[in-house]
């Protein structure tokens, strides 16, 4: 039977990236001096089971790593190291490689293995420089053996004859022999020549043969692993040549054993490594030997009963006599706590509760429609129907939520590196880290927010020496914190260290030509770093800038996210950058207000109020279109029916509505005939199903099967203003 | 009937594997978590072999393999301990606790095969 390992690898991936997670928080988490032995539990079963996964699915990179890696974690929670400061940032950094590799093997990219041996060495140098007195191989203590296999120095006897598909199998045993060279001295007997087959050189074509001596301290199945995704049954070799060729080493060597007799038995397959062993007997005919079992690598401790019917009987038996009578229901209700499900999935059910949210709409409209006796019969059946949608909807959106702390896990890290790097001390808050949000914003918050953190540490906080002198404690902090409000998330980055320094910018503005004025607020001041090009380290510190710009940040905050972004800052105190997110990218609530007989939804988020202007607040300014005058301030005025080329109904400002919107910072008045009221719309995506407008983020279908267009109020301002 | 596998293993993927490749030979398969798991799963329901990792949290394989040995109905059904370790420790570990025999990891599901079928048939 072939199983297709490459259906697991996903699983493998998710997995692998939770581990290296929780390793590195628990690492950045451990106090050097007594750390708690249940974390550096925690610390080594990670790394563990990341190797046991890699070796299985055959990344034998990630598979080095971690074997290096977990023989130290284990003698450290054994009490046999002594854990240094030194050492967490070394197993941070052997974190990061196995995160590279991780997502080479993911993307198809290509891992950084010159780092990943610089990493090995350092690791394998904490090994032995550590080693105080205690003996690698001594066995004696409960350290598990790994360690002390490690160390057994053997000489292995290799010899890979492939089949067939020699032009590719050849290409890979570069790398093949490069593996192999790792795990200690190599010597190629034999270079892929091709094999004297007694057939004739035709057909000696394909044949290729490798041949090997490798002195190593890894165990046979380190030598199988790294062939087992070239080489398939029967065409590898591989024979330990033991000093003594002691048995109980040979077995040690080749993970596998006995502990009671096992029955003499002559080795019909004694080149094959098996991988596995029994302890006790195992009656024929599953009966080994106990050589063949030295090549199997397993091995029974106990009389195994022969797989024979008589016995299979005797097996169930208890099956049959087991106290419980429900053995479904009471395995149901033990089922595990979360389950993995794929993303496609969940997207595909909740697109088909949008579509439930729209029938459910179009029927309460219809209904609406009918005659009174009758909307009374269904009333309270719709008004059930609507409730249930909600409660659906809801649940089933909260499927694709996830806590913040998914992002905000990885800033004590970025923070702790980046302190280092700048000589500064910051403390990392973070509050309110279980707030939920959908998952594809998580994913899309991570760089912008980054970003922001980089920032605030960069240019924010001052050094400990500025800091002292300022009459601040020498710590600086910087707080994460999300929560709630209304429909939407805020997520807050927050400093006190020397605050935006509003002068410098207007300066700077004005060295680009921006179009500035000193009598300009401080929001509008605070808006110029967005612009592109406009780095915050010419503004605020000397230290040059890196990476995206406040601009990118900002475009994927806004266009990414349809999110908003705005920051406060006071001069010598601190800085606060706020982003207001939508709860989900997939369902939004907005206005839905009539032009001309059509309808369009204004999102609500950016509504700041709606109003009947009197003739006289609605003037014109020549050449720049008209203005909204209200309460001693001027807002521009943009007719929905120019922006989108339809012939008005209502033509004067009066005799419609104004709806003030904010967005980017600056108000514009939108000028539409009608409010028609307010709804939650499910968001069908203009670009894939059409094209991209300028002025529009996308559609929905409304209750009674029309089509609105959704307005982008970030893209309406910015047209108001070029206009 | 299938005979029935109880594969305890906190990693999804080995778990996964394993099941998978069991179950495409005809076996039922239950899963557990973690030792405590799968020793509430093994009490749940009655299984003819069991594979059990070493390493987990809660409670890892030893453990269970030895509070498992200690109920009636697993006297005598066959453990086997899936492990990265291979040494003495974990065999004399192994042997103490009652478990059946060692598999090493990494293993193929051909391996797996193999010595499942070796023991249950």
């Amino acid at each position: 039977m072939t199983v297709d390992m490459s259906q697991f690898y996903q699983v493998f991936f998710e997995e692998a990236a939770e581990h290296l997670a929780a390793m590195e928080n628990l690492l950045l988490g451990l106090d050097i001096d007594a750390p708690d032995p249940e974390n550096l539990n925690a610390i080594f079963r990670s790394a563990h089971s990341i190797k046991g996964g890699s070796a299985t699915f055959g990344f034998q990179n990630m598979a080095q790593v971690t074997h290096i890696l977990e023989s130290l974690l284990d003698r450290i929670r054994n009490g046999e190291l002594q854990l240094r400061a030194e050492m967490v940032d070394i197993f941070l950094k052997a974190g990061d490689v196995l995160q590279n590799q991780l997502e080479a093997h993911q993307n198809g990219g290509e891992a950084d293995e010159e780092n990943a041996r610089a990493i090995c060495e350092q690791l394998s140098r904490l090994a032995t420089s550590e080693n105080s007195g205690a003996p690698l191989a001594s066995g004696a203590g409960e350290a598990p053996a790994p360690a002390a296999d490690a160390h057994a120095v053997r000489t292995y006897h290799i010899r890979f004859e492939p089949d067939d598909g020699f032009p590719q199998r050849r290409a890979n045993m570069d790398n093949l022999i490069e593996e192999l060279g790792h795990l200690g001295r190599l010597s190629i007997l034999e270079d892929g020549r091709h094999a004297p087959d007694g057939f004739s050189e035709e057909a000696a074509e394909g044949k290729l043969l490798w041949r090997f001596t490798l002195e190593t301290a890894s165990g046979e199945a380190e030598i199988n692993a790294i062939f087992d995704f070239v080489a398939k049954a029967g065409e590898l070799e591989i024979s330990a040549e033991a000093p003594g060729s002691n048995k109980a080493e040979e077995e040690e060597e080749t993970a596998y054993g006995f502990f009671t007799d096992i029955p003499e038995q002559a080795p019909d397959q004694p080149e094959e490594d098996q991988g596995y062993g029994f302890f006790t007997d195992l009656p024929s005919p599953a009966e080994k030997t106990a050589s063949e079992e030295a090549e199997q690598g397993y091995g029974f401790f106990e009389e195994i009963q022969p797989p024979a019917p008589t016995v299979t009987a005797k097996a169930a038996a208890p099956l049959r006599t087991a106290p419980q009578s429900g053995e479904k229901n009471a395995l149901a209700s033990q089922s595990e706590s979360s389950i993995r499900v794929s993303v496609e999935k969940v997207d595909h059910l909740i697109n088909l509760v949008g579509e439930l949210v729209i029938t459910q709409a179009m029927l309460a409209q219809t209904a609406s429609k009918l005659d009174p006796e009758i909307v009374e019969i269904l009333g309270n059946a719709l008004g059930q129907l609507e409730h249930n949608t909600r409660d659906l909807q809801e649940s089933v959106m909260s499927i694709r939520m996830m806590p913040i702390s998914f992002v905000f896990s990885r800033y004590p890290r970025v923070v702790r590196d980046l302190c280092a790097k700048l000589g500064k001390q910051v403390e990392l808050k973070t509050v309110g880290e279980g707030t939920e949000l959908d998952k594809g914003l998580i994913e899309k918050l991570s760089d912008p927010l980054t970003h922001l953190v980089r920032n605030s540490l960069d240019h924010g906080i001052e050094t400990p020496e500025k800091r002292i002198a300022a009459g601040k404690p020498e710590k600086g902090t910087v707080t994460l914190r999300a929560s709630h409000q209304g429909g939407n998330i805020v997520i807050e980055v927050i400093d006190d260290g020397a605050g935006i320094n509003r002068d410098r910018i207007l300066e700077k503005a004005k060295e680009r030509g921006m179009a500035v004025s000193d009598s300009m607020s401080d929001q509008d001041v605070y808006q110029l770093i967005f612009a592109p090009g406009f780095s915050t380290a010419d503004v605020v510190t000397d230290v040059s800038g890196r990476g995206v710009g406040m601009d990118v940040v900002k475009k994927n905050i806004v266009n990414g996210m349809g999110g908003r972004i705005e920051i406060d800052s006071t001069l010598g105190q601190g800085s606060r950058i706020t982003i207001r997110l939508p709860l989900t990218l997939a369902i939004l609530d907005g206005m839905s207000v009539g032009v001309s007989g059509e309808n369009y939804i204004i999102p609500l988020t950016y509504i700041v109020e709606s109003l009947k202007p009197k003739e006289e607040d609605v003037k014109t300014v020549s050449g720049q279109g008209r203005v909204l005058h209200v309460r001693g301030e001027y807002i521009p005025l943009v007719a929905l029916y120019e922006i989108f080329n339809i012939s008005p109904k209502v033509s004067k400002p009066h005799e419609g509505i104004l709806v003030l919107v904010e967005a980017e910072g600056k108000k514009i008045a939108l000028f539409v005939d009608e409010l028609l009221g307010q709804h939650q719309v499910v968001i069908k995506s203009l670009e894939s199903n059409f094209r991209k407008v300028p002025g529009i983020s996308g559609a929905t279908i409304m209750g009674d099967g029309k089509v609105a267009l959704i307005l982008d109020m970030s893209s309406l301002v910015s047209l108001s203003r070029n206009a | 009937m299938a005979k029935i596998v109880l594969t305890v293993d906190d990693s999804a993927s080995i778990r996964q594997m394993v099941a998978f490749t069991l179950k495409s030979a005809g076996y039922e398969v239950v899963e557990a978590v973690d030792g405590a798991d799968g020793l509430q799963k093994a009490k749940a329901k009655a299984v003819n072999l069991i594979l059990s990792d070493q390493n987990m949290p809660k409670m890892d394989g030893i453990t269970m393999i030895k509070e498992l040995r200690a109920l009636p109905q697993y006297k005598t059904v066959p453990i086997l301990m899936l492990t990265t370790e291979s040494g003495e420790t974990m065999k004399s570990q192994g042997k103490a606790a009652g478990a059946t025999g060692w598999l090493v990891k990494p293993f193929d599901p051909q391996k797996l095969l193999e010595v499942v079928k070796k023991v249950i048939g």
